[in-house]
């Protein structure tokens, strides 16, 4: 499953990422944000018009807003519910 | 002597540095660009305890040091002292979001590794302990090997820890060798860490539900969300154009009574005239607009500093998206309607630079406010007073059609553009969505200030040069017996040649006139008008005539519609030209925009008057 199929609320552990989908900046920018393998996520929101683009990802404690291609390009791993699980590098 | 003392402050966006920065140095803040780019560079003075002052900058949020737009560029560099004439600060202050602490960790790292005297400032710890967090400080102090100081900026708390802090960091940066640079770790290896120290320093978490969460849930709602931004900026319109009126109109009255005091004091002449006609009254028409421009910056500054923009930001991606743009592109856009100015220089959140660039290049189109003058004369003089059905005016109808129509041809443009000169992989969105917080009072005073400054300080340079030519164009060479001074005058030779390219379009003489004051500043083309018209009219019967009488005595309908089509394109505005030169460094991108935009105006004013005059308007 990649990250923009996840369903709302659902907490995920992001276990791949296809860097060579995403321009340079975009893939650096996303690991500045702590985005990247390894990352606990959950998807908050997602947008309007259409294509329910973009998304609300938690990451930690952030809120990032990103495009669905970015997050087609990361695989994810749902995680079971437990109290604290914040990490971003567990 | 004393040498300079300087310190930083370095941090993620939204770490609160910016209401830091306004606590620690109060409201004498030097705002310029660093040279060659568009950042702004922001400094102040810092009194230490022993009351030595320090020069004290604000760097711009970063997320590390391998820069991903220009902001974070000007960073790495100055921290690094790499930036060409800008020493490295002796001191770096790493503010740190206390609630956030995890992410935040991971650039203040970065910093801490090079060596230099650092001090961490763990802003906004209320905050976290809102959010059911209680932190241990020593513990962070002692993971980072830094002195930790928690504060909260806007209650003022741990300044003159900080102060002090900064000022015995400060006595080790004029030792011969003030650090040991550590051993460099990479991005993940950071990460790792900064989870662990996170969690050292963490001594209980509560979740509870938090506010945010709760506002987004509304705010963010696929269709909830759109509505409220929706009826959000109907209440920004409403504010901008009715609530500014009455400070309009002072300043207006202002303006014209202090014209006639000057007028009243001095004895005719051309100096007097100049001081009158030129330069009040050009200087003025600009200055009326300050109202609606500190009104808009109101609600953009309580946007941005409430965290609400960047989910208006969020809500619009989508349609931005379908012309090439992304959210961020729709603030700049926004700002335009009152003014492009504040819009341009909006645009230097966008991170893209295609998409920046792009931005800068259609917001001209945005209905400014300096249209609305122009708009309001023509569509009274010539469009009729009535209804069209369900009460809906036909005079009000026109009006909304040319703001349609702008937005609709800078869309456009924006999608050409996409796929033609600004070409390349879109930069996509990819935006931190900041926690909500309440404005602060002092830190919007002081950005409403610093923007109304800019603007002031624009409209006494550049505006004034270009009123005092223009004036200067429009009076000599002076007219002999019986001649009218507009036609003995070089603009009214230049308007004489500019008649002959602008009549395929419709246009006669006294148009084109008008259109050579309206460069200085779009409402000038009515007092332009009025003026000509006056200065023609030989009877003091047809004198007194209103100038929409005397429009419709000149012009026909497909004229009058050709010259507002004309207005919607037409880049007449050369503080909109000098403001795109300084934000793109070069005429390259101002001339492109105002060759593209007077043919645009061209064409649309050709189309509207010979499909007019076919339909036998």
């Amino acid at each position: 499953m990649t990250l923009d199929q996840l369903p709302i609320g659902k907490r995920a552990r992001i276990v791949a990422v296809d860097w060579s989908r995403l321009v340079d900046e975009e893939g650096q920018r996303l690991r500045a944000l702590g985005i990247d393998t390894g990352a606990r996520v959950a998807l908050a929101h997602r947008g309007v018009f259409g294509g329910r683009d973009p998304l609300a990802v938690m990451v930690g404690r952030m809120t990032v807003a990103l495009r669905r291609v970015h997050a087609a390009a990361m695989e994810v791993e749902p995680v079971a519910e437990t109290a604290g699980t914040n990490g971003a590098a567990a | 002597m004393s040498r300079q003392r300087s310190a930083a402050l370095v941090g993620n966006p939204n770490a609160g540095k910016s209401a830091l920065f306004n606590a620690l140095t109060g409201a004498r803040q030097k705002i310029a660009n660093y040279p060659g780019v568009t950042v702004e560079r922001k400094s102040g003075r810092l009194v230490l305890p022993s009351g030595e002052p320090v020069e004290l900058t604000d760097l711009p949020g970063s997320y590390g040091l391998h820069p991903t737009s220009p902001d974070e560029e000007v960073t790495a560099k100055v921290i690094m002292g790499r930036f060409p004439g800008e020493a490295a600060p002796e001191v770096l202050v790493v503010v740190l979001d206390a609630s956030n602490l995890e992410q935040h960790l991971v650039f203040a790292q970065e910093v801490i590794a090079l060596g230099r005297p650092t001090v961490v400032a763990l802003n906004m710890i209320d905050l976290a302990e809102r959010d059911g967090l209680v932190l241990d400080p020593q513990a962070l102090e002692q993971a980072l090997g830094v002195p930790v100081v928690p504060t909260v900026a806007v209650r003022r708390r741990g300044l003159d820890e900080l102060a002090a802090a900064i000022a015995s960091a400060e006595a080790r940066a004029a030792e011969p060798n003030p650090g040991h640079p550590r051993p460099h770790i990479d991005l993940t290896e950071r990460r790792i860490s900064a989870h662990a120290i996170a969690e050292a320093a963490i001594v209980s978490e509560t979740r509870r539900h938090r506010l945010h969460a709760k506002l987004d849930k509304l705010l963010l709602h696929p269709w909830i969300g759109p509505v409220i931004l929706f009826a959000l900026l109907f209440v920004v319109f409403q504010a901008v154009f009715a609530g500014a009126t009455p400070f309009a109109d002072a300043l207006d009255g202002a303006v014209s009574w202090l014209g006639d005091q000057v007028r009243a004091a001095m004895p005719p002449s051309l100096a007097r005239d100049l001081l009158t006609d030129g330069i009040i009254s050009g200087v003025g028409s600009v200055v009326v607009f300050l109202p609606q421009i500190v009104i808009l910056f109101f609600f953009i500054l309580a946007m941005e500093a409430s965290g609400y923009m960047a989910r208006a930001a969020f809500l619009m991606d989508r349609m931005m998206a379908g012309v090439g743009l992304s959210g961020r592109s729709f603030i700049p856009l926004l700002s335009s309607f009152a003014c492009a100015i504040p819009g341009i220089m909006a645009t230097r959140s966008i991170t893209d630079p295609r998409d920046r660039l792009t931005t800068i290049l259609i917001a001209p189109m945005m209905t400014c406010s300096a249209r609305l003058p122009v708009y309001a004369v023509i569509i009274a003089a010539f469009i009729p007073n009535r209804t069209v059905g369900w009460g809906v005016g036909l005079q009000g109808l026109v009006l909304l059609a040319l703001y349609v129509a702008g937005i609709v041809g800078a869309m456009a443009v924006a999608l050409i553009l996409r796929r033609s000169v600004t070409k390349g992989a879109a930069s996509g969105f990819i935006m931190e969505l900041p926690k909500y917080q309440m404005p602060r009072v002092k830190d919007m005073a002081i950005g409403l200030w610093q923007r109304a400054w800019i603007f002031l300080r624009r409209a006494g340079t550049i505006i004034f040069t270009v009123t005092v030519v223009l004036w200067l164009l429009l009076n000599f060479p002076r007219a002999q017996d019986g001649q009218n001074q507009v036609d003995a005058s070089l603009a009214g030779h230049i308007a004489n040649g500019l008649a002959v390219v602008v009549e395929p379009i419709g246009f006669n003489r006294d148009m084109a006139l008008s259109l050579i004051p309206a460069m200085a500043a779009r409402e000038v083309a009515v007092s332009s008008l009025a003026t000509t018209y006056a200065v023609a009219a030989a009877d003091d019967a047809a004198g007194s005539q209103q100038l929409g009488d005397r429009l419709r005595g000149k012009w026909t309908l497909p004229m009058a519609l050709a010259f507002l089509a004309w207005f919607v394109f037409a880049p007449q505005c050369m503080s909109t030209i000098a403001v795109t030169r300084r934000e793109t460094n070069g005429w390259k991108w101002p001339a492109f925009m105002l060759a593209y935009l007077f043919g645009l105006a061209y064409v649309a004013a050709g189309v509207t008057y010979w499909s007019a005059v076919a339909l036998g308007l």
